[in-house]
Formats: C-alpha cells, structure tokens, sequence
C-alpha cells in the first residue's frame, strides 16, 4: 500500500445560520487557508474531489460552482461524490493508491439552515416504501436509540452524558458552534423532540466547509509540520431498508474497522483518540461499542458533530479534527464517517502521526 | 404468475421542500445595480479581467472577487442560435433568437434575446444595445433588459476585440499591481 499522508486541513467557522454568503463564497477562503497550511500552491494538486448535496440548499448544480473557487484553468482533474467529503476522500485515497495521483485537495460544504435538513434527507431512503412516508432523519435516529434502550445496554442519563462530554470537550476547540459545561440531569428535564431524543442529543444545524490536503510520501510538501499518515481506510454499507438491519449495532463499521486493522497493524487499544461522526447521541455509544473503544480512547476530543454539523463534510473534519489533534501531541487516531440513516453506511481509517 | 400482473406506470410519491434562500455576497449587489438600471460586473485583480455577470469567484485564478465596475448597455454578439422549438414553461414565441453578448468593457459574455430585427440578419460581430423595460417594470433581475437591438454599426471582428479585449485586461492586471 502506498503511504499516503494528511498534509493540510482548513475548517470555516461553524455558525447556525450564514445570512451573507451562499457555498462557494464559504468554502473559498479555507482552500486558500488550506493550501497555506499545507505549505502548497495550487498549481501542486493533481486532483479535487468534493462532495455536497444539492437537495441541502436547493440550489442546482451548486457543486459545479464551487469549481469556480478552484480556478480551473488550467483545467483539474476532478470529482464529485453525493455523498460526505469523507468518501471524497476515499476516492483520491484510491487514486493515489491506483499510482494516478500523488497530491489531492478534498473538500465538502453545506448550508443547511436554508432549507429542513431533517426532511430533506429523508429523500435518501427507498422510493417505494420508505420516502412516501417522510420519516425525518430525527424520528429515524430516535427510532434507533430505543432499540438500544430496549437491548438494556443504555438509558437516556447515558445520552445525556456523550452530551454533556462533547460539550465540554468543544471548549478546547475554538470553532465550535456549542460547548459549554452542561449537567445531564439539566439536560433530562428538557422535552422530547422525538422520544427519546431531546434537543441537544441531535447534532446542530449548520452552515460551513472544510477542505482538507494529502500526499503520497514521496510527494510531501517541505512544511515543518507532522504528517498525519493514513495507515488504512475502509468502508462499508448495510441495506437500505431498516427493518433488515440491526440498529442497536453497527456491524458495517466493524467490519471496516477489521480491515482497518489489517491494513495498518494497528489494534484497537493502540488509539489515542477517536473522532465518531455520531450526529445522534445514542450512535457514539453504538459505535463506541462497535469499535471496541474502551475509556482508554479519548473520544471526539474536538467535541465533534453534537458540537457542529456541516452536513456532507462533517466526515471529513473527522480527519481533519485528528490531523490537528496529531499537531498537537496526539500520535493515532481513529476515524470514522457515517452517510445514510441510523449509521447505514460506514467509513474507518486509522490515522497516525510520523 | 406475477409476470401477469399489469406494469405499473405511475404512483403518486410528490416531493416538495421549502428553502429559505438568499443571493450571496456578490450577487446581491448585483441584483440592487440592476434595479437601479446599471449592469455591475467585477474585476479581477488577479487576471484584470472584468466578469459579467459576476459570482464573486474569477474561475480563471479562483481569487475571489469584490470590486465592482460598472458596464453600458452595449456589446457585440460573439455566438448566437435562433431557436424554432417551444421551450416548456417560457413565456418566448419561437422562433427567437439568443445570442452570446460581450457587453463594452467587459471580458465574460452573457446570454440574452436579440430582437428588432430580421432574425436572418443576426451575425457574429453584430454591434446590440439593450432595450430596457419600462422602469416602473424593474426588479432584481436581468429581465429588466427585454432584449439587445442592433445598432446599426459595422459588423466588428471578434478576433480582433478578444486581441483588443486581452490587452486591456493586461494592463487592468498590471495597473491592479
């Protein structure tokens, strides 16, 4: 496998509502800053690869404008997924690992509060069975967490602390939308929106971009920074129709993982931290179980998507949030994305600071 | 058995979703320039390039974008078709003709009608000036201009106006400097 490294990464502010500037005036300054972090030019990227949803801020063909942010002449070698960025990701991983490329420039936005992000995504579920009946993304997830509630495992007082950790743990990170010290019992006095998911167990809405920059060793940009080395990245997905699945475990993200492990060498207690795109409560406790992740993994550090949700690149900040983590003394991290309703579809990758 | 069964076409499944949108830092500007009847573009410091209509982003250097100019009402067709089928949902009565239109002193054409005139006569290099709705009639929208009319004046060699067009830029772009 070729080694392939997280050389730069940039994160817009994460704010509830953007009244001034549509996508691609978001995401323009953090390529910029990006690609200053990364030490690069543009001129040094072989391939761009973004992913959005247009159905977010119903706008047609919003991906295509954000190319316009990319000065494209000369003309990119470029892609899109309609999917989070962390698949974006995926794909130039790939590529570089296909010997294609040996530099890529990923990146996602999304402007959410325009539009019912939950609704909204409710297109994502089968046409014929599924769509007609407009489940939104919040009924789904709580459908989910009282399947968990029901396997014994964990109780409300249990979502109410991943709460109360992200909160707090988001202080530390300057750009997130909510932290603060919060106290579970507080938290349980607050009504329901859809039981038994209150509020602040869903992640916020929010509008915002990242970009993030990688390379194939050889081609690592001479930045006095620590590479972030992508040791190994996996992704799975379980059926489309919930009813077939179990949704108080995440077997996709196990199974990744076990690929994950065999690519890296890298077992499970060897990580120092963790960042989950949980954007329910209930799904970090899912996913922690899932990944073996005991209290000796510090998770989501930067509070993660319950303290800030781009929608489509919040996957992405999950490497992005390590890499800086890596900068900052943290040697490996596990990375996870998630797409589709009630933790469908799965991404892992081992990260590791060299 | 179930290959029996009749084929169905159509099931009733509609999708409709709400946004709350808004224009962006660049385009609304724009919008309140022409409805106060002035064409606004941008320049671009980083090619001296002036574009029309602007998006806040120059798609040549990926700088962003903020500096306005303001533009005539005048340009030249660089490229044009006449249309002879009815578009579903316009309001236009084929055939008519749209045509690329590089308005003076811009470098980026943009797409309108051309009218007041025989369609058969509408040529590349033709000299157009817009015709404006009546401005009682005006709102936040490039329909303010109902269509480009020729001018009358001597066809102009496009070639020789991108030439020209190139030159200015060039010395926006030094002047920018």
């Amino acid at each position: 496998m070729r080694e392939v490294a997280i050389v730069g990464y940039a994160q817009s502010p994460q704010v509830r509502q953007e009244r001034v500037l549509n996508e691609v005036e978001i995401l323009m300054p953090e390529i910029d800053k990006a690609l200053a972090d990364a030490g690069m030019t543009m001129d040094e990227i072989d391939f761009v690869c973004s992913g959005s949803c247009d159905y977010i801020a119903g706008g047609a063909f919003s991906f295509v404008g954000a190319v316009d942010a990319l000065g494209a002449t000369p003309c990119k070698m470029e892609s899109h997924v309609e999917m989070d960025a962390a698949w974006a990701l995926y794909e130039a991983w790939i590529k570089i690992q296909a010997g294609e490329i040996k530099t890529a420039l990923i990146y996602g936005f999304g402007k959410s509060s325009v539009g019912q992000l939950p609704d909204v995504l409710s297109q994502q579920l089968d046409p014929y069975y599924m769509a007609p009946l407009w489940p939104d993304t919040i009924s789904l997830a709580a459908l989910q967490a009282n399947v968990l509630m029901q396997s014994g495992r964990y109780n409300e007082n249990d979502f109410a602390n991943v709460v109360v950790d992200s909160r707090r743990k988001a202080k530390s990170n300057s750009n997130a939308q909510l932290a603060g010290d919060l106290k579970a019992s507080d938290l349980l006095t607050a009504p329901y929106i859809a039981s038994p998911l209150r509020r602040h167990d869903c992640c916020p809405i929010t509008d915002g971009a990242s970009v993030l920059i990688i390379c194939e060793k050889s081609a690592l940009p001479n930045n006095g920074k620590r590479p972030a080395m992508i040791r190994g990245m996996d992704h799975r997905m379980e059926v489309h129709q919930l009813g077939l699945r179990r949704l108080d475990d995440s077997v996709s993200s196990t199974q990744a993982l076990a690929q994950v492990t065999a690519q890296s060498g890298i077992s499970v207690d060897q990580y120092d931290i963790a960042e989950l795109y949980a954007p329910f409560s209930p799904q970090t406790l899912i996913l922690r179980d899932a990944l073996g992740l005991d209290d000796s993994v510090d998770i989501n550090p930067s509070g993660g998507p319950l303290a800030g949700h781009i929608m489509m690149s919040a996957g992405l900040d999950r490497f992005g949030m390590s890499y800086r983590a890596i900068q900052n003394g943290v040697d490996r991290a596990l990375c996870h994305a998630t797409s589709g309703p009630c933790l469908q579809h799965n991404l892992v990758a081992a990260v590791e600071g060299v | 058995m179930d290959i029996d069964l009749e084929p169905i076409g159509l099931i009733d499944a509609p999708i409709y979703h709400k946004y709350h949108a808004s224009s962006s830092r660049a385009i609304t500007p724009f919008l309140h320039a022409i409805k106060r009847g002035e064409l606004m573009g941008h320049l671009s410091s980083a090619t001296g390039k002036v574009l029309f209509p602007p998006l806040g982003a120059c798609p040549e250097s990926g700088e962003p974008t903020s500096q306005p100019v303001i533009l005539k009402d005048s340009g030249t067709v660089i490229g044009f078709t006449t249309v002879h089928l009815p578009i579903p949902g316009s309001k236009l009565i084929p055939p008519f003709t749209v045509a690329n239109i590089l308005l003076d002193g811009a470098d980026q054409a943009c797409s309108h009608l051309i009218s007041e005139c025989d369609l058969n006569d509408v040529a590349i290099g033709m000299r157009v000036q817009a015709v404006w709705r009546p401005e009682e009639e005006w709102d936040f929208g490039l329909e303010n201009i109902e269509y480009f009319k020729p001018t009358g004046e001597a066809l102009v060699d496009i070639d020789q106006l991108q030439t020209e067009c190139l030159a200015a830029a060039e010395q926006r772009k030094q002047e920018a400097k």
